[in-house]
């Protein structure tokens, strides 16, 4: 259902981007629309929109895609934030038209992982996702980008690389009994993987996804290459693909691998919540704009691969609506430091100060965007985070218990490190003189910004559609879970 | 026959152009020779008859057939690339000489991979390898050419050696040395043991595995580009082919013996040939390393043992023809026209030869195994291969290999597209023949992976 359109020759690249990526944005909405359509009139089939074309007979091989509540979130999320993304770049000038081709190639490989079924076709999107990284980062990136590049490369590589140990033993076992292997994971899931191959492919797969979610202690390729990369890519990048980690992680470990997933948990629960904690705490000692968030990223990710460790519904949705939630947010975050960044020059907030009176508007951005960011009713953080742990919360168990609070605990460390960077950044006189000529958002990071921020806010407001949709898309594969 | 037969005509129709044109018309024989030998590989693709011939010493079936045609078609793409290199001024008189070495060379490999008894299959080796030492040291006024052709000379002579003793412990022990009936004699009878031990040990000079592969890299880095891409790939390729055909009918019952023997060697291949490239400056040595590594994953597929592991075996040496001499041919162009042969100088080269730099990149992608490049769909069968068989730890180690040639490879991108230089290479003006060349290939990168059918049929 999706085409990627090339772009190719053109001057006005940036144009087509953006008409492409609207288009796109278009697509996913209206794809959406039509999906609760469906949904409404008692469509209950697991996914909907299916298409199956065999690709390799022998192995049975499928490009198989399709979408459910949770991956038509994902697209969704993925779409906004490319739309937004593309205006955020609309400075770039050293090799534009390289720089939206390869773009728009990252941006392929994500939608294309989220609505793969078949875990062949999965896996080579995911790939296909990392590679622009390296150009897109070495090439557009500031700081000590080669370096970042090669180690975020590489990192990811080797997570893709237990990924396809894991894939290729889940394929292996995937017929215990009768019939043909296979890669389609919806037919996987209702097989029963035995026990032992599962104890062994969990933790590969797990870990493999683990890492792109910035699991504790491989997260550490994020926050050189968030800081690195150029600001839609950093966008991309926090927003989306760490999410493709945790969805990986939930869809493909958990769902596939129940039984090693229930009795392995806790050594994950305690890496993901000391990534939450790691991560707050990391973000308070950081001077570079970039820098904070990214740490921040690794914490909040870090509370969705908790919660999709909980095993509840309730959690898994919670997970969900963080996924989106705190993809629109860093999205909104690192735009803005972008369009800072490329006004003053420097990301260290202690050569900034009182820009709020130079640049009221994206001031004020920055301030919905902390407030959002540390969980503020009103945004959809709030109502993410409320998920989680209400969620968490639904386990007796003393660890679990003790584990949540101290989850709980990275969100006021949030607080104070958002605040703080805030009013560094924005209140108080301005540091340097020149600043205040500075200019303040142009139309298009105006676009980028409100977008962002009126999605942010309109999940916050109203998030009864979205929370359903999950909802009821993580209902088969919960049930499925349960009786495994 | 039909392959032999029509390559030894297009090697005679060349002898017969070179000993009658004159100065002018030689220049010709270089296209006339492409042109033949584009005959030749397409006339290999029609339909032909299986059997045996000889009594059984020349065997000819569906998938030896496809195995020559793709040897044919890799062939095909060297000589297209080397056409410049042959009109340079230092080739002047000698270029049909590059054709007939390497013709010859092809027609020994040809009967190889056809034979069916051992005789015939060391004949085809040695045909194989001899010319190569000439090819090797084509380069008749540089000192590192020589070099390299004598080293070539002394190993291959030395592992043809140790080969023979082996099948001479088999005719000893079965009392034969047709295929059919050394299959049958086979058990695991010590002496049968060692002698399998030995045959391996011969094919592996030629594939370049570890320990065996010391010579890869001077000769590799000596020899004419154009050289070292044939060595690289249909050499490879060819004893590639044979060892698994010869593994898996002749040896099928003392598999217990070479399965882990081929584990430990692939193991240590991958590792060795990364490890060395990683420290590399000069493109063909790093090249040739790379290519030892592929070695070594080539043999997860041959360790699989199954048809389905032969399958993708040539399936990816297929998709290795196609990558590797898309480097090679890149590397060709550069050192003819500028005679750089550093990593370095390629810096900034994207700047200057953004087509060049694409086919690169592409190449190298298709060698480092990430999608959507046909490189990919190769890593990941011989893969699906191993890990059907349980293998799951030597999968492991081989994707950690993986990740480490990535590293080098990222390598070469980053000097191409990454830095910046002040003086990088001139835009070098397309040569016709090598830019087919480099289209044929890009276009076979791209689509044999995605284009399924191409499996399927192997």
């Amino acid at each position: 259902m999706l085409v990627i359109s090339a772009v190719r020759n053109l001057k006005m690249v940036r144009v087509v981007g953006a008409i492409g990526m609207g288009v796109q944005l278009f697509y996913v909405v209206y794809l959406l629309l039509v999906f609760l359509g469906e949904r409404s009139s008692g469509n209950t089939s697991e996914m909907l929109f299916v298409h199956d074309v065999v690709w390799y007979q022998s192995l049975n091989i499928h490009y198989a895609v399709g979408v459910d509540g949770v991956s038509i979130s994902l697209l969704l999320l993925t779409a906004v934030v490319i739309f937004a993304g593309i205006f955020a770049s609309w400075e770039v000038e050293y090799r534009v038209r390289e720089f939206f081709i390869t773009l728009i190639l990252l941006a392929t490989g994500v939608f294309g992982f989220f609505i793969s079924i078949d875990l062949f076709t999965m896996f080579l999107f995911y790939e296909l996702a990392v590679i622009p990284m390296y150009l897109l980062i070495g090439i557009w990136g500031t700081g000590p980008k080669e370096y970042s590049a090669m180690k975020l490369t590489l990192m990811l590589m080797g997570a893709s690389a237990l990924l396809l140990v894991g894939v290729l033993g889940i394929y292996f076992n995937s017929a215990p009994d009768d019939g043909a292997l296979t890669f389609n994971y919806i037919d996987i899931s209702h097989i029963h993987l035995p026990r032992s191959a599962q104890m062994f492919f969990f933790p590969l797969t797990f870990i493999g996804f683990g890492v792109l979610a910035a699991l504790f202690p491989f997260h550490t390729w994020s926050p050189d290459g968030h800081a690195s990369a150029p600001t839609a890519v950093s966008m991309l990048h926090a927003g989306v693909l760490m999410k493709l980690g945790v969805y990986g992680a939930l869809i493909i470990a958990v769902m596939l691998m129940p039984q090693a997933a229930v009795e392995m948990a806790w050594l994950f629960i305690i890496l993901a919540t000391i990534g939450a904690v790691y991560g707050a705490m990391g973000a308070i000692a950081q001077k570079d704009l970039k820098y904070i968030n990214a740490y921040s990223s690794v914490s909040h990710v870090g509370l969705i691969l908790f919660a999709t460790l909980m095993f509840n519904q309730v959690a898994f949705e919670g997970a969900v609506l963080q996924m989106i939630s705190h993809g629109l947010i860093t999205a909104l975050f690192f735009a803005l430091i972008g369009m800072i960044y490329g006004r003053t020059h420097t990301r260290n907030i202690y050569e900034m100060g009182g820009l709020m009176k130079v640049m009221p508007v994206l001031g004020v951005a920055y301030l919905i965007a902390s407030f959002a960011a540390l969980g503020l009713p009103g945004f959809s953080a709030f109502v993410a985070e409320m998920t989680i742990f209400v969620g968490a919360f639904q386990h007796a168990e003393i660890f679990i218990r003790v584990v949540s609070i101290l989850a709980v605990s990275s969100i006021v460390i949030t607080a104070v490190y958002m605040l703080r960077a805030a009013a560094i950044l924005l209140l108080g006189p301005l540091k340097k003189q020149e600043y205040a000529q500075l200019p303040d958002a142009h139309w298009y990071d105006k676009i980028a910004v409100f977008l962002l921020i009126a999605v942010i806010t309109g999940i916050g407001m109203f998030p009864g559609w979205l929370s359903d949709m999950v909802y009821s898309g993580l209902g088969p594969m919960f049930s499925r879970f349960i009786s495994n | 026959m039909r392959n032999e037969l029509s390559l030894i005509l297009v090697v005679l129709l060349l002898l017969l152009a070179e000993l009658f044109s004159n100065r002018q018309g030689k220049k010709a024989i270089i296209t006339l020779a492409v042109g033949l030998f584009l005959v030749h590989t397409i006339v290999g693709f029609l339909p032909t008859s299986h059997g045996e011939l000889f009594g059984g010493m020349y065997r000819n079936t569906p998938l030896i057939v496809l195995m020559k045609n793709l040897l044919n078609v890799g062939v095909l793409v060297v000589f297209l690339q080397s056409s410049y290199w042959l009109r340079l001024p230092e080739n002047e008189h000698r270029f049909t000489e590059f054709f007939l070495l390497t013709l010859s060379t092809l027609i020994g490999m040809s009967y190889m991979i056809s034979s069916g008894n051992f005789l015939m299959f060391y004949l085809g080796l040695e045909l194989a390898s001899i010319p190569i030492t000439a090819l090797a040291a084509f380069n008749i006024r540089k000192m590192e050419s020589i070099e390299a052709g004598a080293k070539f000379i002394l190993l291959a002579a030395l592992s043809s050696g140790i080969m023979l003793f082996g099948i001479s412990l088999i005719y000893g022990t079965t009392g034969s040395i047709y295929f059919s009936d050394v299959m049958a004699g086979m058990s695991m009878h010590p002496a049968q043991i060692v002698a399998t031990t030995f045959f391996i040990a011969g094919l592996a000079f030629k594939i370049s595995l570890v320990p065996f592969h010391l010579w890869t890299a001077d000769v590799y880095e000596g020899s004419p580009t154009s050289v070292a891409a044939y060595l690289s790939v249909i050499s490879k390729g060819a004893s590639v082919f044979i060892l698994i055909i010869v593994l898996f009918t002749v040896f099928r019952d003392v598999v217990t013996a070479w399965k882990p023997l081929l584990a430990v060697i692939s193991i240590a291949t991958m590792t060795t040939g990364n490890i060395f490239a990683l420290r590399q400056q000069n493109i063909q040595r790093f090249l040739a390393f790379s290519s030892v590594a592929q070695a070594g994953f080539i043999l997860l597929g041959i360790i699989s043992g199954s048809e389905y592991g032969m399958a993708a075996v040539v399936y990816f040496v297929l998709v290795y023809v196609f990558s590797n001499l898309g480097a090679f041919g890149v590397v060709a162009v550069v050192r003819y026209r500028t005679g750089k042969q550093n990593i370095g100088d390629y810096d900034g080269f994207y700047q200057t030869n953004p087509k060049l730099s694409l086919v690169m990149l592409l190449s190298l992608f298709s060698l480092a195994g990430i999608p959507p490049v046909a490189g990919f769909f190769g890593k990941f069968f011989l893969f699906a291969a191993a890990a059907e068989q349980g293998m799951y730890w030597l999968v492991i180690i081989a994707v950690l290999n993986t990740i480490i040639s990535l590293y080098y490879y990222l390598l070469v991108v980053k000097a191409m597209f990454l830095h910046k230089s002040e003086e990088p290479i001139e835009k070098i003006q397309g040569d016709f023949m090598m830019n087919i060349a480099l289209v044929v290939i890009v276009f076979g990168i791209l689509f044999i992976g995605i284009y399924s059918p191409v499996f399927e049929w192997i």
